[in-house]
């Protein structure tokens, strides 16, 4: 991507006001977007985006710049002002770069070999599935988008290391309508993964999916409120642990003091069922990787074993501090922006009932189908997530649908309340994990699974 | 601070290029900014970054394509020019996709550039990140930490060229102060509260407002308990409004009255919200955070009444929405940078503010909670049903005084509900850094659910 010389150059420029370490990320995106709705594609979009992120390290202090300009002359201005932090003068060491094996090499067929008409082809096809699928559906739209996304890492520590990112997605969203007003449904596919994503997946199945749910909806009545026995379906509440304990295992926000789980590795944090893990190695899934976003090798890394808190997640910086290795989670949005901890597919590994069981020995309580987004105050651990679809459980059974809402709990406590887990694991929807205005793509999982009691934010008494 | 007319001379060469059937927009953006984040009283991180690219647009027998690229380079952008005529060919036919045409209406005379940015040291930004993390380490005994003290700026200049006749610059800095601080009982119990200062430039921001913004709604959190399950009157914080506005607007987007998706697209006329309730949006004025001379499609910015006196008068749209309804442009085309097409969208709202400051409006309200913070927004309001909940934390209202703090519930109503039930709207305008200015507004008959 960029002549080793070139690079050696930067660092050293980066390291010449006594820095302790300079690295320059470069990067290079090229992605296509092709938007139908109200029955029009209205929108082919595609984007091009090149540039490189020069860091130095100086002590506690990091200095960051960026710039498209990637001829010498833009890259030694940019390493000269990332370099302003540095304090003291020395005379920079020669550094080696050893090149590591290239990432990302899994990919079938590549976007942008796919002709446009192709991709177009496809939203249409969804476009007439979502309508064909319930007389109810009076507007849809469907997104079709590419990704690929190659980078360079190279650092005063000898790092060199490239990887070749490609994503592709699908989504759709449906609006129903009907005498109760309007409902919506949507619903995405996507995978680290070329165009082969669709030899797997099929986009009528999916709008049909969706009109399926917005139509469902319309019958809705209002979620309860108060406290609630919550069972969340397989694969459609990962993010329940992204929220609950995941952002608060941030080793960035652990050294803040701004985490509830600051202090507490090898303390039994959750019920003796529950293992979470984050693993950037899982192929194909929407948050793998080759290398991080400071060329660490992807690595699965146990968080939780057992309920017992076995690790945070790290990123160079922290690690460094800490005088250990960084655990393959230092991520960022793109070449402007400075790398932080981040997840990567975050999942809890199976536990051992019958799903259907957990649903009959729940007498009261609400079904999560599909959970949306969510958010969490690391701080106090309290944490929201969305109900995309619900329904009510009465002696055992799933009964009416529920209007959409959100959940509210406290992570600490919500692990241990935790009190059926089933064997039946899937992993989620792809998912965007924003983080102080950075957002990177991420993956979660889980098997079905009961929360004692969850606070369900509805209007009904 | 940088050579703008390049940006202008850039958009317009590609705009030269356009064919005798063909219609071609070029946005053209450059932002020069600087991050600072304080921690033990030394700089974290210091970011500087300059950033510019550009959208091409065009247009051809009701086709419409789109492409953009990182660079002003003339390789790049005779690429995204070369893109975006490709895309076009694949675009469904509308005789509605038109680009603005030029209105008459004349440009707001609006100072939105602070020139004193460009002389400010980077030392003394450092300094300011680093006071405002001092007076929060100071302010108060219970503060136990801060997870963030930064101070940010941005120079930010457009330039937009279009067949249709459009060679337009303009530009606008801004700069701020952001904290969040950390408050801890005896116990140990953590609780969060965020702070801020904006302004055009940095001789104006306020480390000492930040600072006791933050502790204030740190400290006022401690010894927070859930509460009982139930209805109540709610009364925004002023962030929390502007907020909920933002929402609020989404539903005013002409894109989404044309395309089913509102939920007052059949009620222009109609009373659809409590008579105090007066919604401007407003990008002409001077003090709007997001104030702005023209729209993302280049016609002069200017004042919508969206709903005066509880009545709802219309909607806002960019060319295109407003060509499918039959009605002209709002200038409302918003447009997210260099990288997207122009979208319709509120840019600069606020509520005609009421009489009533912060103690009386408490004090007319009796018995409630204050909703300091609210959490899940993107994930438990759908502007669509309009179903509305979302986690919140505040302070209880007793006999018109605030009393306990509250956290981990919830609030829920829907959005049609909420305008109808809002039965007071204090005076205390805030200017937020967003897309919408806030003030306390207090809800009727919204549900709490908690214990």
């Amino acid at each position: 991507m960029l002549d080793r010389d070139l690079v050696e150059a930067a660092i050293a420029v980066g390291l010449s006001g006594g820095a302790d370490f300079a690295e320059v990320f470069v990067e290079d995106r090229q992605s296509v977007s092709a938007f139908l709705d109200d029955g029009r594609v209205e929108e082919l979009t595609s984007g091009r985006d090149r540039g490189a992120g020069i860091r130095v390290i100086s002590g506690e202090t990091t200095g960051y710049a960026h710039t498209a300009d990637l001829s010498a002359e833009g890259l030694r201005h940019a390493a000269a002002a990332a370099a302003a932090v540095s304090r003291s003068s020395s005379n920079p060491e020669t550094v080696v770069l050893a090149p590591s094996e290239p990432g990302g090499t899994t990919v079938v067929t590549y976007p942008e070999t796919v002709p446009k008409a192709t991709k177009v082809a496809m939203l249409r096809t969804a476009d007439d599935a979502a309508r064909a699928a319930s007389n109810s559906i009076s507007q849809a739209s469907a997104r079709y988008s590419d990704g690929r996304r190659k980078i360079l890492i190279a650092n005063s520590e000898g790092v060199w290391a490239t990887d070749d990112q490609v994503r592709t997605l699908f989504s759709v969203s449906c609006v129903a309508s009907g005498d109760t007003g309007m409902q919506t449904g949507r619903e995405s596919i996507g995978h680290t993964m070329g165009f082969e994503l669709f030899d797997e997946f099929d986009v009528a199945d999916l709008a049909e999916r969706v009109a399926k749910r917005a139509t469902t909806k319309l019958a809705a009545k209002p979620s309860p409120s108060g406290e609630l026995p919550v069972v969340i379906k397989r694969g459609g509440g990962g993010v329940l642990f992204h929220e609950a304990c995941g952002h608060g295992l941030e080793a960035d926000l652990i050294s803040k003091g701004a985490s509830v789980f600051k202090d507490r590795v090898g303390e039994q944090v959750a019920n003796p069922d529950i293992t979470l893990i984050d693993d950037g190695t899982m192929a194909r899934e929407w948050g793998h990787f080759s290398y991080d976003d400071e060329g660490h090798a992807a690595s699965r890394n146990t968080l939780i074993e057992n309920g017992v808190l076995t690790d945070y997640m790290w990123d160079h910086i922290r690690a460094r501090t800490q005088g250990r290795g960084s655990s393959g989670n230092g991520r960022r949005q793109s070449y402007q922006h400075l790398p932080m901890v981040r997840m990567t597919n975050t999942y809890v590994l199976n536990g051992r009932e019958d799903p259907d069981e957990i649903i009959a020995q729940t007498p009261y309580g609400v079904y999560v189908a599909q959970l949306g987004g969510g958010q969490v105050n690391t701080a106090t651990g309290d944490f929201v997530f969305g109900m995309l679809e619900a329904y009510l459980i009465e002696d055992g059974k799933i009964t009416e649908p529920l209007r959409e809402g959100n959940l509210i709990g406290n992570g600490p406590k919500v692990l241990h309340d935790i009190d059926a887990l089933g064997n039946d694991f899937e992993m989620g929807h792809p998912g965007m994990c924003g983080k102080d205005g950075q957002g990177v793509p991420v993956g979660d999982g889980q098997p079905t699974l009961r929360v004692s009691r969850l606070t369900v934010g509805g209007t009904a008494a | 601070m940088t050579d703008s007319n390049s940006l202008l001379a850039t958009a317009q060469r590609v705009v030269a290029r356009a064919r005798g059937d063909e219609q071609i927009e070029a946005y053209a953006a450059r932002s020069k900014s600087t991050e600072i984040r304080a921690h033990n009283g030394d700089v974290e991180s210091l970011s500087s970054a300059e950033s510019f690219g550009i959208g091409v647009r065009v247009l051809v027998e009701g086709r419409q394509g789109f492409a953009y690229a990182g660079s002003l380079e003339s390789a790049a952008v005779d690429e995204a020019l070369v893109a975006a005529r490709d895309n076009a060919e694949f675009a469904t036919v509308d005789p509605d996709l038109v680009m603005a045409q030029p209105d008459g209406v004349a440009a707001a005379e609006l100072d939105l550039v602070d020139p004193s940015l460009g002389s400010f040291d980077v030392a003394r930004k450092i300094e300011l990140a680093i006071d405002l993390e001092a007076r929060l380490r100071s302010i108060d005994e219970h503060i136990s930490g801060v997870e963030s003290s930064d101070y940010f700026d941005v120079f930010g200049e457009a330039a937009l060229a279009s067949t249709a006749g459009f060679a337009i610059e303009s530009a606008a800095t801004r700069a701020g102060l952001t904290a969040y601080a950390l408050a801890a009982d005896s116990d140990g119990i953590t609780q969060t509260g965020f702070g801020w200062s904006v302004s055009r430039g940095p001789g104006e921001l306020d480390p000492g407002t930040a600072a006791a913004a933050a502790a204030e709604r740190a400290t006022r959190l401690l010894g927070a308990t859930k509460p009982q399950t139930g209805r109540t009157t709610v009364v925004l914080d002023p962030f929390v409004t502007a907020m909920f506005l933002g929402i609020v607007g989404s539903t005013f987007s002409g894109e989404a009255v044309n395309k089913g998706r509102s939920l007052f697209a059949d009620r222009v006329g109609d009373e659809i919200a409590a008579d105090l309730i007066t919604l401007i949006d407003d990008p002409t004025d001077p003090a709007a955070y997001s104030a702005s001379v023209f729209d993302g499609e280049g016609l002069a910015s200017r004042r919508n009444v969206l709903i005066d006196g509880g009545r709802l008068v219309g909607f806002v749209h960019n060319a295109s929405s407003a060509a499918r309804a039959g009605v002209t442009s709002t200038a409302s085309a918003i447009r997210g940078g260099h990288t997207s097409i122009p979208a319709v969208g509120c840019r600069a709202l606020g509520l005609v503010p009421g009489d009533l400051d912060r103690d009386e409006l408490y004090r007319s309200v009796g018995d409630g909670i204050v909703i300091q913070s609210v959490a899940g927004l993107h994930s438990g309001v759908n502007p669509v049903s309009g179903d509305f909940s979302t986690g919140a934390e505040g302070v209880r209202i007793r006999d018109g005084e605030l009393a306990e703090p509250l956290r981990e519930f919830t609030i829920g109503s829907t959005l049609q509900r909420m305008l109808l039930d809002t039965v007071a709207v204090g005076s205390d305008v805030e200017l937020m850094p967003m897309s919408a200015s806030g003030l306390s507004l207090a809800i009727a008959g919204v549900t709490v659910s908690g214990q």
